[in-house]
Parts: structure tokens; sequence; C-alpha cells
């Protein structure tokens, strides 16, 4: 079947199988291999990316679910002038990743997180990281990179 | 100023965070243009005789390009019929296969002995059509009895390898028999203590592309160890020389991905073999059963002292799980043997191990390697001991520890501590968590008769790092014209932030600034010697292999620059704050990198060293975990975790402080929820990730971390290693920590993990015996 | 990993997905926010031919204020059941629950009437839909019907939507006093499936992973109206049920465990603020 989808502000169609997951139309068809796969049962989220704004586990939606709507995926984060979002810009001061596998997922979930509850306490974050696992970073560095870049943003928009 | 010691942001971070790491999934190199997706297919069964494959159905499916089983395999050398196992020979401890009559295959020849076990290989033009061939392949199974446990395994009513008429495959040292160590002991405990199963579970399962070009094999594997994957790669029928091995960015490791396994070098003989480019990329499902695993060993223990704290004897019998292929022989439970007395100058220590195979997923290293095991169960026996003389947990280790100025210190086991300050990082500590205070608290509870009760957990551990500092690792610095280096590592990063730290060794001696430094690993075409990155080794020589090249590089550099100065060398001086070279004295004159290499030959000046260390770190350090539980449920939570964790000078907090963190979750995901479970017929209980407990940020607090900084002599930059410390010490600080909750209703031991219903469990046990 | 080939096909309205489904027969499955349906059939536990996607179907996805209830359209997602202010005041019930069915992203996908459907016994939203006695409105091709909540659960992943029905609204009664709510699910780690969880409103109380389906506590429910006190009326939790052993509890640990968290969720209940 034919999908339509805009990925990072492009449309891009392309002719699928029905069956085609969303992440791997990102990965396969628009060729964007930020978003990866870490599992099989919708546990770990590192395929986390933006649905119309929202994170979505993007290997539990049809590319044909997502047909006609708006994808982001870490590429498409960075403003247009290459400057980090803020939470990539967290994610690198306080390191909060290391192999980087998971990073893609957890950035997108955190974005999504923050623009839902842009000051989060630190529960509030370690809750909404539930549907991410990591195994790298013990997620410390990573909740501080969500707490920090809702602080920077609070800043910014003062 | 050096930039040693500082905290620097990692170099590697702006293009993962941008454009994302690339995998060897994400790979796009011509070679792999219209590669081949591989598909496995697998033993549903635990045990079992193969009476038939029949890929009829299969080939028939779109896509298919072929499907691949032992019997295609005529193209590899023979493998040589193992010979019968000596007599009276010592058990083999290197962490090598065991083979012989123990050899594992590449595809299953005639017999399985896990689920999951990997028997034929479909290639189909996309990955969708992969799982629709797999699904196809028709396998005939003759089931036979399980060997599902370690008690199954021992009572030999069933054999993984008949011709070797046992499931015992390695008989270790140390056969402990003698009780007379015990006598006079005032106190003794004796128990069974579990060390878990659990998943390694990097979040990049494996995943290999190979491609075979003009007699050249190329092989990008999600490994920690390219150039051991080459020489591994070589039993398909290749020289090294044949052979390229690339390790792209690899998404963790934690031991799982040492060197190349069996799937792996099924698809590079795929690749030649088929002349097609293949790609593999295992799912979660078939990681969580076909990926190494780690632990897995029962623990009898016997541990003996007076009333008042002091401990006299020791004994340790390790039954090692090894699963259904000695993969490691006996190297796991031989170093669980040499670390059995932990941090304590125990009088008497007696240790001893068996391995035996059983049908499940075979068993390799997992951060710690060993290692875990002996801290877990020595802090488990401290505490338990503790418990039973009535002396607070803290003062016994207090007591026992191995004192500052024994060091250095051979144990009754025979491992050669460097340097330890291990009342040092305990009263660090005790000091920060409030210890006393913590200790009210829990007072006041008990007397409340709170449902919710504190626990205080104490583990205070130690570690061999770098066991194999004879292989030293390699390092190649070059300067070039330009005024930028380069730095070939054979150490292999998956997450650890090599790049990061061996630039800030080549900025700290040379003066060039981090943005001019490219650090590279990883590629045997430019690093065709190299060990690679396990047992934390990577920093004290890998790093000190840079270090030394640097140095060497210096020196070269100081000729050159005497030269164009036309002075003696001895008057010539770097700069290393501003990377410019001067004569002693005369501060006008400088020369730039780039100026005094430009003189050099061709332009650069380059050292290629290998780094060997003549003896193995020890780190050490104490955690503390602070953890509540719900007496009417079993539940625990973790309040909070602290630690001093020592691996000698810090080179950059920012890095060590990640590595512990990530070893503390991970320790602590085996105190309290991650096993994996076969159910008696070797079935796998937990093979996905809805089922396998793995820890997530809503079950951890934030972390408290200290300083603690004992160098070793072992190399120039004083470091030990601290990529396993964190897991090393968390396990039996979460394990203490729920035990002492709930000491006073009564409870000793509760085995790992500890789930609710354990806990829950132990409490009603313990509230029954009281009665 | 991958589903097997299936066709997809997509609603635009009520009527037109059950035309496909009467179309399409036994062959056929709905598909809402996919995150009960998807994850099956990507382990191959499920592979139904053909998928109706519900997901255009705009006019299912609202929550309405009808005076002496609330109406909510089975395609509203759990963020939005979650964040509802209407909700919020009237049945915080039901806005907790469904700000406890997995984790953000799965919230921002899964719908209140896809995991209704489904009928998993230790789902959130089923024990807390009982509770608050909701009512199910189902469509067929023959027409509208209404069933009440304790007739809708009939065995494991069993309701009383018939084969080519459509779940179209459920229909929640606004219960006499709302902040006399609770909800205690109790896991292993936050995302896990509830090992045993709780759902009171007012004395209506509710047990999940109790038994086949979602269950009323009767055997408490009872006790608390003849005046038992909370304590005494939760001894009971467990009558009635036929809770399961897996690897995550043993049926006599799940016991113990509604007994606990019924007494607590009772207690709580009653000790919230009006």
């Amino acid at each position: 079947m034919k999908v339509e989808l805009t990925v990072n502000g492009k449309d891009i169609t392309a002719e699928v199988e029905d069956r085609t997951l969303l992440v791997h139309f990102l990965r396969d068809t628009a060729d964007l291999t930020a978003t990866n796969i870490g599992c099989d049962t919708t546990s770990c989220g590192a395929c986390t990316v933006l649905l119309d704004g929202e994170s979505v586990k993007s290997c539990t939606v049809l590319a044909a679910q997502a047909d006609g709507r708006e994808v982001t995926t870490l590429e498409g984060l960075a403003d247009g002038s290459g400057e980090m979002h803020p939470v990539q810009r967290a994610f690198h001061t306080e390191h909060g990743l290391q192999c980087g596998y998971c990073t893609p997922g957890m950035v997108m979930a955190i974005v999504s997180l923050l623009r839902e509850n842009p000051s989060p306490t630190e529960a509030e974050v370690r809750d909404g990281l539930e549907g991410n696992i990591c195994r790298c970073t013990g997620y410390h560095n990573i909740v501080r990179a969500a707490l920090t870049a809702a602080a920077s943003s609070a800043q910014g928009a003062q | 100023m050096s930039i040693l010691g500082t905290r620097v942001i990692r170099t590697e971070d702006p293009r993962l965070l941008t454009s994302g790491g690339v995998y060897v999934d994400d790979l796009r190199e011509p070679e792999l243009a219209g590669a081949v997706r591989a598909t496995f297919v697998r033993s549903p069964v635990a045990h079992a005789l193969i009476t038939g494959i029949d890929a009829a159905a299969a080939l028939e499916q779109p896509g298919v390009v072929a499907v691949l089983t032992v019997a295609d395999m005529t193209d590899m050398p023979d493998q040589v019929p193992p010979e019968p196992e000596p007599e009276g020979v010592p058990p083999a401890e290197g962490p090598m296969p065991l083979g012989g009559l123990w050899a594992e295959p590449l595809l299953a020849v005639d017999r399985v002995r896990f689920v999951g076990e990997p028997v034929a290989l479909v290639l189909t033009d996309s990955t969708y059509q992969g799982e629709d061939a797999a699904e196809l392949v028709s396998v005939d199974y003759e089931p036979l009895p399980a060997v599902a446990s370690i008690e199954a395994a021992l009572a030999g009513e069933s054999l993984l390898f008949p011709e070797a008429g046992k499931n015992v495959c390695v008989q270790g040292r140390g056969e402990v028999s003698d009780d007379s160590i015990f006598d006079g002991c005032e106190v003794i405990v004796e128990g069974d203590v579990v060390n878990q199963r659990v998943a390694c579970l990097p979040l990049e399962g494996r995943s290999t592309a190979a491609a075979w070009v003009d007699g050249k094999l190329t092989v990008w594997a999600s490994t920690q160890n390219a150039q051991i994957a080459r020489l591994i790669v070589t039993a398909i029928g290749l020289p090294p020389e044949a052979i390229r091995v690339v390790a792209p960015d690899v998404g963790g490791g934690f031991g799982a991905k040492i060197g190349i396994d069996r799937e792996s070098i099924v698809v590079a003989w795929a690749a030649k073999h088929t002349g097609r480019p293949v790609r593999w990329v295992e799912t979660r499902s078939e990681n969580l059963v076909a990926m190494t695993q780690g632990r897995a060993q029962r623990h009898h223990i016997k541990i003996g002292g007076s009333k008042d704290g002091h401990i006299k004897a020791y004994r340790l019998d390790v039954v090692q799980d090894t699963g259904a292929y000695p993969r490691m022989s006996g190297f796991l439970p031989m170093l669980t043997n040499l670390m059995a007395p932990g941090v304590y100058d125990i009088p008497a220590v007696q240790a001893g191990y068996k391995v035996v195979v059983t049908d499940a997923t075979p068993i390799a290293a997992y951060r710690g390697a060993g290692r875990p095991e002996a801290a877990a169960t020595i802090e488990r026996a401290v505490d338990w001991y503790a418990a039973e003389a009535g002396v607070d947990p803290a003062l016994v280790r207090r007591l026992n520890f191995i004192k500052n100025d024994q060091f250095p210190f051979v144990t009754k086991t025979g491992a050669p501590y460097d340097t330890g300050d291990y009342e040092g990082a305990l009263d660090k500590v005790l000091a920060a968590a409030g210890y006393d205070e913590l200790r009210a608290e829990q007072r006041r509870r008990r007397e409340a008769g709170d449902t919710r009760q504190l626990g205080i957990g104490l583990a205070s551990y130690v570690e061999i790092t770098a066991a194999d500092g004879a292989a030293g690792e390699t390092a190649k610095v070059e300067v070039h014209d330009d005024g930028t280096a380069t730095v070939y590592t054979g150490s292999s990063a998956h997450g650890q932030g090599h790049h990061t730290a061996f630039a800030m060794i080549v900025t700290s001696e040379l003066g060039i600034p981090m943005d001019k430094i490219e650090v590279i690993h990883g590629d045997t075409d430019l690093i065709p010697d190299g060990i690679g990155t396990y047992a934390s080794r990577s920093l004290q020589l890998g790093g000190s292999a840079v270090h030394k090249a640097a140095i060497e590089v210096k020196d070269e550099a100081a000729k050159r620059a005497a030269e164009l100065f036309e002075a003696a060398e001895t008057d010539v001086v770097l700069d290393a704050d501003t990377g410019t070279w001067h004569i002693a004295g005369d501060p006008d004159k400088s020369l730039t990198w780039s100026q005094v290499v430009a003189a050099a030959d061709q332009g650069l000046i380059v050292a290629n060293v290998r780094f060997t260390a003549d003896r193995p770190t020890f780190p050490f350090g104490t955690h503390l975990s602070l953890v509540e539980v719900d007496t009417e449920t079993g539940k625990v939570t973790l309040l909070r975790h602290v630690t001093a964790d020592d691996a000698g000078p810090v080179l950059n907090p920012i890095l060590l402080e990640g590595q512990r963190h990530g070893g503390i979750a991970q320790g602590a995901a085996q105190a309290l929820c991650e096993e994996i479970l076969y159910d008696s017929d070797g079935n796998p209980l937990t093979s996905t990730l809805a089922d396998y407990a793995a820890i997530t940020a809503a079950e951890l607090p934030s972390f408290e971390l200290l300083t603690s900084e004992t160098p070793t002599p072992g190399n120039p930059l004083g470091v030990k290693g601290i990529g396993e410390a964190g897991t090393i010490g968390a396990t039996p600080a979460v394990h203490n920590a729920v035990i002492d909750a709930v000491s006073h209703l009564g409870v000793r031991h509760i085995d790992m993990p500890m789930t609710p219903e354990r806990v829950w469990t132990a409490i009603q046990k313990a509230k029954a015996n009281a009665q | 990993m991958i589903p097997p080939s299936f066709t997809y096909l997509r609603a635009s309205s009520v009527d037109e997905a059950l035309g496909l489904a009467a179309e399409h027969g036994e062959d056929a499955k709905y598909l809402a926010g996919g995150h009960s349906l998807l994850p099956m059939m990507k382990l191959r536990l499920a592979f139904p031919e053909v998928l109706i996607d519900l997901g255009r179907i705009a006019e299912l996805s609202y929550i309405r204020d009808e005076g002496s209830y609330v109406a909510v359209g089975a395609l509203t997602r759990h963020h939005d059941v979650e964040t509802s202010a209407l909700l919020a005041s009237d049945i915080p019930l039901l806005a907790h629950t469904a700000g406890e069915v997995g984790d953000p992203q799965i919230r921002h996908r899964g719908t209140i009437g896809g995991s209704v459907a489904h009928g998993d016994a230790a789902s959130d939203l089923p024990a807390t839909l009982l509770a608050l006695d909701a009512s199910f409105v189902i469509r067929g091709a023959e027409g509208t019907r209404t069933v009440p909540a304790a007739a809708f659960f009939k065995g494991i992943f069993e309701t009383a939507i018939e084969p080519g029905e459509l779940l179209t609204e459920i229909q929640i009664p606004k219960p006499a006093r709302p902040s006399a709510w609770s909800f205690q699910k109790f896991t292993k780690r936050k995302i896990d499936w509830a090992i045993v969880g709780v759902a009171v409103q007012g004395s209506s109380v509710a047990l999940i992973n109790m038994g086949l389906t979602p269950l009323r506590a009767s055997a408490v429910e009872s006790a608390l109206a003849s005046g038992a006190s909370i304590a005494d009326a939760a001894a009971r939790a467990a009558e009635g049920t036929s809770a399961g052993s897996d690897i995550h509890a043993t049926k006599a640990y799940r016991e113990h465990l509604a007994r606990v968290l019924v007494r607590r969720a009772l207690e709580e209940a009653a000790a919230r603020p009006a």
C-alpha cells in the first residue's frame, strides 16, 4: 500500500507492505537510522519517536497508521541552524549517554514528557521513563539531563 | 594545569546526539549493498536429537536465497576429533571454550542442548521475508530428558554429552573437606547462597554483517574485541590477513560481546560461502535465549569466628552452571575462588568449585565475570555472621579488613592485592550516609512496629582488574604536520568514552588541543594488533599505552625541536598547556607542533607501542544501600545508594561516575528483580522483556558517589579499572539491606532476586519459627 | 518481531468498520491503538489476515458530560482520559487508572475501548470500570445494545462483544462521592502488569488479576454493607476468586495481597477529603 508521512518536516511517499512497522519505515524507507530497535515486546522504548508531537513506540505503530501524520525523530530535533535542542544539549553536558543505543528514544521520550510537564519533579521524570530501558547509565545522568533541560527551558522562557 | 582529573564532557556525544550512532544495522557501506538478511532457525526444545531438517517449504517462499545447515559447511576446515580427556591434568581455567568432548558446533549437528540453539540459517532478500521463511523450515526433533537445573546436572540421570559420561565438565582445584578450620569458632554460620542467572541485556543485541570481496572477508561486528574476533573467524578457513573485522558503534556489551560467537561465525562463513554480503541482527527474543548470560552459581558457605566479631575461617564451595556449552571452562568460578575472602584478612580460607552443564543458554562473562559472585557471597556471609554474633556489620567489617599497612597483601587464595584503603572507604560512606542516624531511625521504626521498615546494607568489596596485564594493550600516536594528532588504540569502547579519555592523555602530555585529536579503534586493517575492552583493563592498559606512545612522540619531537632551535635536546621544553616548544629560559622563541613535525621525516611523528603490566590491579570500595521494606507485602523500595569506589587517580570524573552509575544499576537489578528462569523441561520462562524484569529509572534512586583515589604502582597512570566495580559492590549492598530490614523479625537470609513474594515468604517463615 | 502478512483496511466511520468486519468475518480484527493486538502479532501469537484500522474514526474519541454519567468514546486514548478535567473532578478513579496503564508512549496510542475489548483480567481499566458499574455500548449489524460491566467480562480475553460487533462508547455513572476512590496496583516494577490490583469507588471493590476476568470482591462488599469494619471486610477479599500461580506470584501470595490491598484501598478511599 501507499503511505505518505511527513518526517522531520519532509514529505515521504512510498509503497510498502501493509505490515510495515513505522520504525522500519523510518530506518529503511526514510533512511533515518538514529531510531533503534531494542526489543520485540514494546518494552524498551529505544524506538520512541514523536507522532504529531507526542511520544510513541514506533515499533508498535504501523506505517499505515501514521499515514498523513507528522513524525519527528532524533535527526529532526535540532533547529534549522543545527543548534541542539535543549534536551540534546543537556544529555551532552550531563553525560546522559554512554553507548548511545537507547539515547534517541530516551531523548524523544523526554522531549514529549517536558512538553506535557515542563517542570517535573525527579520522581515524575523517573516514572515518566518507565517505558525506556538503559543498560549503561543507571539512569542517574539521564534524569539529570531531563531536569537540566527543563530548568534551561524555563530560564529561556523567562 | 593538567586536563587530567577534570570534568571533560565527551567528544563522542555530538554525533551520537544529532545523527545517532552507527551500529551494524545502520551501516550503509557500499560492500553491503544488496546484502541478504540472515534469520536463524532455532531449537524450540531444550534437549533433543535432530532427526531431519526439511527446507523445501521455506525455499519456495519469495525472496529466499538459501537455507544453510551444517551439511552445507563442507568448505570449512575439518574439525579435529576430540582427544580423550587426560587424567590428572589441572582444570582448564582460561577464558576459552573447553572444547574436546564438550565442543560447541557452529550450527547444531545432530543434537540440540538448549532452547534457542541455532540449527539452520535462512538468507532472504529482506528482513520481513526472513521470519516468514524461517517459520517454514521443518526440523524433526526426538526429545531427550531435560537437564534443567544444577541438581539435575549433578544427579546425572540425563547426560548432555554422553561421551563425557557426566555433566560435570570441570572439576576445580581445592576440593574442600577439612572442617578443622572451624574448630574453636564461637559463632558458625553455614548455608546456601544462590547467585542467580541473569541476562546481560545490552540494548543492542548481537549483530554482524559480512562481505566477501576479492579474496578478503570484511566482518562488521558488534564486538568488544575486533582483533580477537578476527582470530576467531579464521575458523572458517581463512588466514587472518584475509579477514578484516570492524567494530562500528557498539550498543553495549558488558562482557557478552567479547570476541565473536557462533552465530556471527556462521554469518561470516555464509558471506564467503554464498558470495553475497550478509547482515544479521538478532531480535530481543533471540537475544534472551541465545546471547550468553551471566552468574548462575550456587554457593555453599561456612563462616566462623569469635563472638566479638573476629572471623577465623571461611569456606566457599561453588557450583557453576555453565549452560549447554562450557564456553569459559573453569575461568569464572576460578576467579570466584580467587576473590573468595574479599577485603578481609581471614586466617583460614578454603575455596573449591565445579562446573556443570545444563540445557540452558551458555554462560560467559557478564560485568564482573566471577568476581561479583565472590563479593556477593562473602559480604552476605559477613552480614549473616554479624547478625548471628549480634555485632554491628560495619564493626565486623572494620575488625577484619586487611589494614592499610598490610599492602601489598597476598590472600590465602593467592590473590596479590596491590593497594587498598578499605577502612577509609567504609568511613567515607558511613559518614556521608549518616549511618548512626539511619540506625536510630531503624530502631525507632522497629520499636513502633511500623509496617515500613528500614534496611541498611553494607558491602565492602575488592575485585581484580586487568588480570591479563601481560597481554597488555597497543597504541599508536601520530602527530601530523598540520598540528593534529591521531590515536590508534587496541581498546574498544562501547560506551565508556575512551575517545575522550585517551585524547585527554594526549592533550595532557603533548598540549595538542582535544578538538585536534582523533581517536580510532576497532578496525583490524588500521589496528591489526590489540586486545580490546573487558576486565576493566582499558584505562590502565590502553590508557597507559597511549601515555607511553605520547611520551615517545614527545621525545622524538624534542629532537626535531632541538635541531630547529639549534640547541641541545636537554634545553628544549614542551609547554603542555599551550602545546608549544621552547628553549628553557627563553620564552620568546617558540615552535608549534606543526612546525616541529613538518621538520620530521615525511612530516609525521609516530610512536607505536605495546604497554604490558606485570600484575593485575585491585580496585575496591564500600557501598551502602538504604531500603524500605513493606513488611505486609514484601515490596522493597530503594531509597538511597551511597558509594566510595576506588580505582586510583580519577582521569575524568564524568566518565568515572557514568561507569559507577551503570554498574550500580545492574548490581541492584540482580539483587532486586532480574532473573532468567526455566521450567523443569528446560523451556525459558523469561525470553522477552515483558517477562524479564530489567530495572528501570522508576525503581532506582539517584546515587551518591564519594571520591577515593588510592593509586597502584602497576602502571604510570597509577590507575585501576572502574568498569565493573559498581556492579560488584551494589548487589550485596542491596541484598544485605533488604535482609537487614527484616532481621529483627528473625530473617537471616533471602535468596536473590528479592521479589516481594520472596521477602514476604521469608518474613512469614521467620514469624512461624519464632512461635 | 515481524507480524505475518495481512491486508490493512481503513474505516472512516463506524458503519464502514462494521461493513468491513461483516465482509471479512473471522479473518479480520479491529485495530484501535494497536498496543494489545500488534504486540501479539509481532510475536506471531495472533495472525489475523485483515486489520480494520479504526484510528481515523474521530467521532469515537470524546469525553462528554451527560449529566448523571460521563460518556467516553471507545477510541479515546488513555492519555486523554488521564488528563480530562471533567473526569478529574467527576470520576477521578477513572482518570487516575488511565494514567497507570503502561507507559507514557503506550498511553499516547492505547484506547480505553481497545483495552476493554481485549478483556485481559490483568489490565487496569476493566476492573476500574467494573468498580464504577460502567456500561458498554456495542454496535452491530443488528443495532445497538448496552451491556452492564457485570455482564461484560465473560472469560479469559472474552467479552460480551460478538464477532463483528464494535464497542463504541463506555458510560460511567458519576459516583455520589467522587473522591472516595482508591487504586492499588501492586507490581514488582512500575511498568509491570499488576500482580494483583484493587479499584475502589465508595464501597464498590473490584479486583485485578484474581481470576479469569476482573472481579467484584462481593464478599467484601456484602461485609461492608452489613456494617463490618474495613479490616474485617478486607479479610474476605480472596473469597470467590480464582487467582493463578505464575513466575510473578503464587496463588497464596496473590490472595494475601488481595486482602492487604483491599484494606489499604478502602482506608485510602475513606480518608480522602471530599
